[in-house]
């Protein structure tokens, strides 16, 4: 058996990882990926947590998660589409009109 | 070394991998290649746990549908590499030391003996699909049909953001 | 030696039976090739291959040769990453979908061994071929962008939205058929349909669902709504405008030449026998005869060696006719060998151990049978049917289809609850 400390630390590093492309990437469509990396990895540590615990509920959750990852990326990239009509460029340093 | 453990570190490896080339890669459709490589390697290490019908769709869903939005819309858009600018000089030398801070702090706290996390790992939840939809429809049944109301502005949202404006 | 082929008995057997499984669909590919060319030849009035070998028996093998021997170009600007990668993804689902499917229900016991007859037999059979249908959409996609051409471009994108609005519909007209069955596992599908009334055969099929509880809603509205998605998601005329050949060049595969369209043809013709296999074991009853399982019906149980022994005449007396020697040669040893195998299978009445083989062929008889009724289906439906254009297809798609599956499974619910609570 692999224990769940294993799982929850690879969770933790795809976090990471996420947060790191979130802050560094230029490319908007980038960013929004790395915003799926995250929910991925946070949905790992309930399915882990799931079998952990032998309740089946973390698994219920992960179902939800996806949905609303689901909703949240077809509204996201509508409006990605509207900042490339506007903008005509996918850089989020020219979605800057609200800067100081 | 058994089996299950095995399997563990390569399909660890590979979203490991696929992360790590989300963020190093320039091209928008190579991180999303890299993306559902993540992806399929999270459904295999879903399936090594047991939780049989969340890996499926998550490959489904996630894997099947969302990932093929953001390769349309990359196709669509017609996304190039990403231009080189330059990080703030505090981006630069203090940005990789914090993340892996981040990454440590998260991961160090698994390890604490009061965290909460069961040492022996169970079994692998006997038909876990039948207690899935038992548990949709009976104790969850509300956020379940939230959610289905949720897709449905979402499908209305993103058409209307979508279309072209009327000349 | 002996005892590390005991010890890993179960590996070394799935390795050999993924290496037989691979070498019969790669060999029922190449041949569904030629069942293709022929049907829709003699559909339009003309003969098809009939040159290289007898009656053009030869022709996927000459096909392939041709493949391999022929100019791999690849195109200049292209992304070399994606471009191979596209075709090798296609091939790879379509021939991962192959390990889910049952072949037969009881096991074969070699050397102590129980052998059963499908690769794997997971409790979500169903939902991992919807997973690799839904991932094959990302072969066509990346394949039309990775081309760096405006056609291919474009026929990948149509292709794929395509994919994916009929994935929706294909989806949900086999949602009928898992309420009957409350497992997705293929096998326990196969298995529902077996456990009809009196052992009534062809009318416990789910297609007329005539079960132990009773009458249920016949799956019929399913199947139609489950067949028709499956055309379109193959990009299987007449839903194929994205790789038709007047219309966009060949769509996505246009830039692609010799050995990767041959995997994207593979992929393709595979894909329809998956699909084959999909509509027999939902709506078909798998391997299940039509005739009933009693006692009376048993003489059904010789009607493959009926079938195999005037089939084998047939073969000879064509064979001793043919123009060219090979064929005069080839014909009637393989029409002899049907005859024969026909013969040894019908005394199996009298023989013990030959009875023993006789029902061991009987549900992969029908299951072959079934398979080769959809297949011709797929093929009749490509000589026939007009292309539809991009809108009615989507039209179909989309206000069609989806609503008749979502009814199908409101209903099909309702007789459930209701007789299951009656």
């Amino acid at each position: 058996m692999v224990p769940t400390h294993y799982y929850l630390v690879l969770s933790a590093v795809l976090f990471g990882l996420g947060a790191v492309a979130f802050v560094f990437k230029r490319n908007i469509i980038t960013i929004f990926m790395s915003i799926e990396l995250m929910l991925n990895a946070v949905n790992l540590a309930f399915v882990a947590f799931s079998q952990a615990f032998g309740k089946v509920e973390g698994q219920v959750f992960v179902l939800f998660v996806i949905v609303v990852a689901a909703a949240e990326a077809a509204v996201g990239l509508g409006i990605i589409i509207l900042i490339q009509r506007n903008r005509q460029s996918l850089n989020i340093e020219k979605v800057n009109l609200l800067k100081l | 070394m058994n089996p299950a453990l095995l399997i563990f570190f390569v399909l660890a490896g590979l979203a490991l991998l696929g992360a790590g080339s989300l963020v190093l890669q320039k091209h928008p459709i190579h991180s999303a290649l890299s993306l559902i490589v993540v992806m399929v390697s999270l459904a295999g290490l879903y399936l090594l746990m047991g939780a049989e019908f969340v890996a499926m769709v998550q490959i489904i869903v996630y894997g099947g549908a969302i990932m093929v939005l953001f390769i349309f819309v990359i196709m669509l858009l017609n996304a190039g590499e990403e231009e080189h600018t330059d990080l703030s000089k505090l981006a630069k030398f203090a940005g990789l030391p914090l993340a892996l801070a981040l990454t440590a702090s998260l991961a160090a706290l698994v390890f604490k003996p009061d965290a909460g996390v069961p040492t022996a790992a169970h079994a692998f939840i006997p038909k876990a699909t039948e207690q899935i939809s038992s548990m949709l429809f009976k104790e969850f049944v509300y956020p379940f049909e939230l959610t289905s109301f949720l897709i449905l502005v979402a499908i209305m949202g993103a058409l209307v953001l979508a279309q072209r404006e009327k000349k | 030696m002996i005892s590390f082929l005991q010890q890993n008995a179960f590996w070394i057997i799935t390795i050999v039976k993924i290496a037989l499984l691979l070498f019969i669909v790669l060999t029922v590919n190449a041949y569904l090739t030629w069942f293709e060319r022929k049907v829709v030849a003699h559909i339009q009035s003309r003969w098809g291959p009939h040159r290289v070998g007898p009656h053009g028996l030869l022709q996927p093998a000459a096909d392939g040769l041709k493949f391999l021997f022929k100019e791999d170009p690849t195109p200049a600007g292209v992304d070399r990453f994606v471009y191979y990668l596209a075709p090798f993804l296609a091939l790879m689902l379509s021939l991962t979908a192959l390990a889910v499917i049952p072949f037969g229900p009881d096991p074969i016991n070699v050397f102590g061994q129980k052998i059963y007859l499908w690769i794997t037999n997971p409790d979500i059979g169903l939902l991992v071929l919807f997973a690799i249908t839904a991932l094959s959409v990302y072969g066509i996609a990346l394949a039309g962008w990775a081309s760096n051409s405006k056609y291919s471009l474009l026929g990948g994108l149509r292709s794929s939205a395509q994919m994916i609005s009929y994935e929706l519909a294909l989806t949900m007209s086999v949602v009928g058929v898992l309420l009957m069955a409350n497992t997705f596992s293929l096998q326990g599908i196969i298995e529902q349909q077996s456990n009809a009334k009196w052992g009534v055969g062809i009318l416990g099929w789910n297609v007329l669902a005539w079960t132990r509880q009773g009458l249920m809603w016949p799956q019929i509205f399913g199947f139609i709504c489950f067949f028709t998605s499956a055309i379109a998601e193959t990009n299987r005329a007449p839903f194929d405008l994205p790789e038709a050949e007047s219309e966009l060049v060949a769509g996505f595969h246009t830039e692609y030449a010799s050995f990767k369209f041959a995997m994207f043809f593979i992929a393709e013709y595979t894909a329809m026998i998956t699909v084959s296999c999909l509509a027999t074991i939902l709506f078909f009853g798998g391997w299940l005869s039509p005739f009933p399982a009693t006692s009376v019906w048993t003489f059904t149980h010789y009607i493959p060696s009926i079938t195999l022994i005037p089939f084998g005449l047939w073969v000879i007396y064509d064979g001793i006719r043919y123009e060219t020697i090979f064929g005069k040669l080839v014909l009637p040893a393989v029409g002899f060998a049907m005859f024969a195998i026909g013969a040894a299978l019908l005394a199996g009445a009298w023989i013990a151990p030959l009875h023993t083989v006789n029902e061991f062929i009987q549900p992969v008889f029908w299951f072959t049978a079934k398979i080769l009724v959809f297949l011709f289906f797929y093929v009749w439906a490509r000589g026939t049917l007009p292309r539809l254009r991009y809108d009615q297809l989507m039209n179909v798609g989309w206000k069609v289809l989806l609503p008749v599956s979502i009814a199908n499974v409101i209903v099909t619910a309702a007789i459930v609850l209701w007789r299951s609570h009656a």
